[in-house]
């Protein structure tokens, strides 16, 4: 087997394992923690009796392992049980809305995984002269913004002042897709402002790296022209690092969606599990907080692989 | 064809969070190349030798700028040529060798694409002509399988491979000058010759000027037809390589050409304080043997040199005797008794009575402690020294190494290089060692400096009678200092004896190959040594 | 000391000044916390600086009370991290071994989760108080703080000096407090201030979402809750807090990255 290959299975398979051991945290860890799930959806004044009920109707006192077995399992096979507090199946709630933020993170990431190249390398070209320093001020002020404040500032100017777009996101089965997209402007506006200037700093930061390599020194005392010394040098080594970095920000994304979601209410994933964590449903918290973890990892994960498919010493072993 | 007049190179920079600064690196340097000459620049670091030699490409790294004087080159002077006429000119007219190949190719090319990038980019040759080319030069360079080599990356190359292939980018398209900047100075000395040469011979064969930029004066004594020295950015002697090397009129340039040769006579043999017997060793989670039964012995007040190239074992062993890495078997003896090979389990005297300086003494030092502290440290901790005493004591081990008594309130980053080494050799006398482990402390010094710091090593052993176990590959070194030499390859002795001994011969193949690698400051040394050798490298 | 830059003089008085207002709340704010004053979102007046909250509450008094609970969360949730982070990282890297990697693959799994769903989690199962809050963020972000003095740990041991201690026959505690420690300092002072950022964002984000600071207490993230519905109708109440957040995150950014140039260039040299 070639070498190259088989990194990538083993980074796979550590993978597997990383997700195996997370899923032993969100169950376990939150049985670690005092009170149980029956104790939190009562609150700290439930009467003994309807504790003990309660606990004997979700399953509380079966043991620990076999419950995490049958969790587990269920996860697997896509059954995720049942929602504590309106008792529906949570596998088929959590459906349609995963689709719609998938809908909004997908928009989210074709608008602002060109722009943040693009820009990252105008700052890297221009490093140190205007444009550079406005995009970093730029960049300083967005990262000091939490998403909630992003979304009001936009919603207030855009929605509320210039009515330019509808200050809700509202969605529903049966919308045309232009619709939808009219409908879910803002929070992709937002998400974007979110994660541009991360991912642009880091793409900056990437290519600024490879264009201090001696070997771009090299090209330009070979005669070439400054575009042929980025075309042709510095791209194929900067490919790499820019990849991940585009994959880190859209496993970022993954968080910010729970908080732009919310702000614009939204009928997807995060909000679903913001109104569940208040209801403290804890059966739906664990399979959201599950599925979340999971992107984020397999996102990483896929971060991870590129970079070894990319690195040439890699590639063309000795 | 190349004619610096008064040139005057400036460069601004940045520190961080402080006002920017203005430096002046090179100033009223003029100098010139005819067709088919090759130019030596020499200086020490800091003399702005790669910088005139980036210069003469019209080419400044970060914030430098030429301000001064004229560059002709071919005719124009390139100070006033604009980009488009300076991108047809570089990588044509000349070319450049850099001091680091591996970081100098691009990691994500086949070497052959680099080779005749140029020569395509200029439309100088069709690619097949190119390809043809760039084949014969790496058999000029005796590169091993010139035909496929080319197919190869980077990093799946040696690095003395590397350097030549470099060389034949720079000759493939058929340049009137190549700049080299120090090609030869990242290889071990088996490795650097072997490529010396091959630079020679192309250069001969190709009929191409040249700027060669290095600091070793014996090796541009090889290669150059004129040397132009450099100290601080302005020149100091500039004539015919026999000139400078012969009969040197500045009293500059005399240090640099009598530089390495302390002359040391060894001392007779006595008792020894440290006897190593058999001893073997290897790193944990590996599957070899680092030291193979090795066996020396230090005698007190001298001299034992341990003389090897990288790989060889050589700070494995000073690791071992430390006790840093213990050994699997043998016995290490020191004054009478026999050491643990655990640095845990060693008394507070074994501790003290070895000492250690390293190569570098830049992270050798704590950067937040005063040279007061670094050098009051051992005074406190073995002999109890605290306030005044302390400091007076400090003061007496500053002058023994002659440095002033006011540097005791200084912190590392204000001394000069030379100066942090001299630092830590007070640091190590503090303790009042009988034997201190040198770890290559010269190597990564310009060579007047560590003349200076060989000279005070000599003369302190005199005074305090203290045994040094010096480790290096540099055998010019090993001259000036040792009484007895141990020669290292691949983790076992080959060589051990008197310094006489060991280099008078007969010799074994791999003393040979070392001791012959050595540049000596004389002309036609190259050619006389390249045929008389043994044994190949083992970096090529 | 040399000077200091412009950038880092605003954010070094933005900053002292948001502190000086969170410490003195109880005397600086015009008026009770609680109490009702006026009708739903009066308009800007001269007894209302910022006009009224949601229920007719003092605007200005609530930021002023809310700008306390801020800072004091992530100030002590910064501790926390930092006291526990910076143990356990130092422990791990002189250390090394098995302990070592016990503790570090446990940070590899608590960071392949992202923070906010983790907390979220934690947060449905346990009952929320502002001690559990400081709890949960100073825990979950000390993983933070672990990586980076490990790593600044590591890259110091391996140093010759380091080396030359040992050799001399240091002890432990010496090798850390007067080797280590020194030279670890910077980069986890500038870490600090990226951190304290982080806890304020994060503490804002919570109660923003209903599961940080419960009412009648709120902090900034609680107030754009509170006034969030009033923007639909052109209400700006709700942009204060939000500005106020923003604000305090840029001045501390610029005090860190100042902070952060300074340390990097002094490369060992006087501390003056």
């Amino acid at each position: 087997m070639h070498p190259i290959l088989k990194l990538v299975a083993q980074r796979l398979a550590l993978g597997l394992l990383l997700l195996w051991a997370v899923s032993l945290l969100i169950f376990f860890g939150v049985e670690a923690l005092p009170g149980d799930a029956a104790q939190a959806m009562l609150g700290q004044s439930a009467t003994p009796v309807a504790l003990a009920n309660l606990r004997e109707q979700m399953g509380l006192n079966d043991p620990l392992v076999g419950r995490y077995l049958h969790w587990l399992g269920g996860f697997l096979t896509g059954d995720l049980g049942k929602a504590m507090t309106n008792g529906q199946d949570i596998a088929k709630s959590i459906g349609q809305r995963l689709g719609n933020t998938m809908f909004l993170a997908f928009w989210a990431a074709i608008i602002s995984v060109p722009l943040a190249i693009t820009l990252g390398l105008l700052a890297a070209r221009y490093n140190g002269r205007w444009p550079d320093r406005l995009i970093s001020g730029v960049t300083l002020a967005t990262i000091s913004l939490p998403e909630f404040v992003a979304g009001y500032l936009v919603l207030y100017v855009l929605a509320v002042k210039l009515h330019l777009f509808p200050s809700m996101a509202m969605i529903f089965p049966g919308m045309g897709v232009f619709e939808r997209l009219h409908a879910i402007i803002l929070p992709v506006i937002v998400l974007v402002m979110v994660v541009l200037a991360h991912m642009m700093r880091m793409t900056r930061a990437a290519i600024l790296n490879v264009m201090q390599s001696a070997y771009i020194e090299t090209a330009e005392l070979k005669g070439l022209g400054p575009l042929a010394v980025i075309w042709r040098h510095a791209f194929p080594n900067a490919i790499a690092p820019v990849v991940n970095v585009v994959m880190l920000n859209l496993a970022y994304l993954v968080v910010g969606v729970v908080v732009v979601e919310v702000v614009f209410v939204y009928p997807g994933m995060g909000q679903f599990l913001v109104d569940h964590v208040t209801k403290r449903d804890l059966p739906v918290v664990q399979a959201c907080g599950m599925i979340f973890a999971a992107v984020y990892i397999v996102l990483n994960i896929l971060a991870d692989v590129i970079s070894i498919l990319a690195n040439p010493r890699l590639r063309h072993p000795k | 064809m190349l004619d610096i007049r008064n040139l005057r190179i400036e460069a601004t920079s940045y520190p961080p969070g402080e006002a920017p600064r203005h430096v002046v690196l090179v100033d009223d340097v003029s100098v010139a190349v005819a067709k088919g000459r090759v130019l030596g620049l020499i200086g020490e670091s800091g003399a702005g030798k790669s910088t005139i030699g980036l210069a003469s490409m019209a080419y400044g790294r970060g914030g430098v700028r030429l301000t001064g004087g004229e560059v002709w080159f071919n005719g124009r002077d390139i100070r006033q040529a604009d980009a488009g006429a300076l991108r047809k000119m570089r990588g044509h007219e000349v070319t450049y060798v850099a001091q680091s190949a591996a970081a100098a190719f691009n990691p994500a090319w086949r070497l052959m694409d680099q080779v005749i990038e140029t020569s395509l980019l200029h439309g100088l040759m069709t690619r097949a002509e190119a390809e043809a080319r760039a084949v014969a030069l790496f058999r000029k360079l005796g590169l091993p399988d010139p035909e496929n080599i080319g197919r190869r990356y980077p990093h799946q190359v040696s690095g003395g491979q590397l350097q030549r292939v470099m060389t034949a980018m720079a000759l493939c398209p058929k340049p009137d000058l190549v700049v080299f900047d120090e090609p030869t100075t990242a290889l071990d000395v088996t490795t650097q010759i072997d490529v010396l040469a091959a630079i020679k011979e192309a250069i001969r064969d190709t009929g191409v000027a040249a700027l060669y930029i290095t600091h070793d004066l014996a090796v541009v004594a090889q290669i150059a037809d004129d040397i132009l020295v450099l100290r601080g950015g302005r020149q100091v002697e500039y004539g015919t390589t026999d000139a400078i090397i012969n009969h040197p009129s500045q009293a500059y340039t005399q240090a640099l050409v009598s530089v390495r040769s302390i002359d040391h006579v060894e001392k007779v043999s006595s008792e020894p304080v440290l006897t190593v017997q058999n001893v073997t060793a290897r790193y944990r989670g590996t599957g070899f043997d680092v030291l193979k039964n090795v066996t020396v012995d230090v005698a007190a007040g001298q001299t034992l040199a341990i003389v090897g190239e990288s790989g060889s074992g050589k700070s494995t062993l000073a690791r071992v005797i430390t006790g840093l890495l213990p050994a699997t078997a043998g016995r290490i003896s020191f004054a009478g008794r026999v050491l643990s090979p655990d640095l845990a389990a060693r008394t507070k005297d074994d501790l003290r009575e070895v000492q250690m300086i390293y190569q570098m003494a830049d992270t050798a030092m704590n950067p937040r402690q005063t040279v007061g502290t670094i050098i009051g440290r051992p005074l406190e901790f073995y002999f109890g020294f605290r306030g005044a005493e302390k400091r007076a004591k400090v003061q007496a081990l500053l002058e023994e190494i002659e440095m002033g008594r006011g540097f005791i309130d200084r912190y590392p980053a204000e001394l000069s290089g030379g100066q942090k080494q001299r630092v830590c050799i007070a640091r190590a006398l503090a303790a009042k060692p009988k034997l201190i482990i040198c770890d290559e402390v010269t190597s990564a010094l310009d060579p007047l400096v560590a003349d200076g710091i060989l000279k005070l090593l000599l003369e302190l052993q005199v005074r305090e009678n203290v045994a040094y176990l010096f480790i290096t590959h540099d055998l010019a070194t090993v001259k000036a200092i040792a009484d007895k030499i141990a020669v290292m390859y691949r983790g076992q002795v080959v060589r051990y004896g008197s310094k006489t001994d060991v280099l008078t011969p007969p010799f074994d193949d791999y003393t040979d190959l070392l001791l012959s690698s050595v540049p000596e400051m004389r002309l036609g040394w190259l050619e006389a040594v390249i045929g008389s050798r043994k044994m190949e490298s083992a970096g090529n | 000391m040399s000077r200091i830059p412009l950038s880092a003089l605003i954010g070094l008085v933005i900053t002292g000044a948001f502190f000086f207002l969170a410490l003195t709340a109880q005397w600086v704010a015009p008026y009770d916390m609680a109490a009702i004053m006026g009708g739903v979102w009066d308009p800007i007046s001269s007894e209302h600086w910022l006009g009224t909250d949601a229920i007719g509450r003092d605007l200005l008094t609530r930021m002023i009370y809310g700008g306390q609970v801020t800072i004091f969360v992530a100030t002590c949730s910064t501790i926390l991290s930092f006291v526990l982070g910076s143990i356990l990282g130092f422990t791990a890297a002189t250390a090394g071994g098995w302990v070592d990697q016990v503790m570090s693959r446990l940070v590899d799994l608590v960071m392949a989760v992202p923070t906010l769903i983790l907390a979220l989690v934690i947060l449905t199962a346990v009952s929320v108080s502002v001690p559990t809050l400081i709890i949960v963020m100073g825990l979950l972000d000390s993983t933070r703080v672990f990586r980076l003095s490990r790593a600044v740990a590591v890259d110091i041991t391996v140093m010759d000096y380091v080396e030359a201690a040992r050799l001399r026959g240091e002890g432990q505690r010496w090798v850390i407090f007067n080797e280590i420690l020194p030279n670890a300092l910077s980069p986890l002072v500038a870490e600090l201030g990226l951190r304290f950022i982080f806890a304020v964002l994060f503490i804002s984000t919570l109660s923003f979402l209903g599961l940080g600071v419960q009412p009648p207490l709120a902090d900034w993230g609680g107030l754009v809750k509170e006034n969030a519905t009033g923007l639909v109708y052109g209400i700006p109440a709700a942009l204060a807090p939000a500005i106020c957040i923003a604000v305090l995150a840029i001045s501390v950014n610029l005090v860190a990255d100042w902070v952060l140039a300074r340390t990097t260039s002094l490369k060992g040299g006087r501390g003056g």
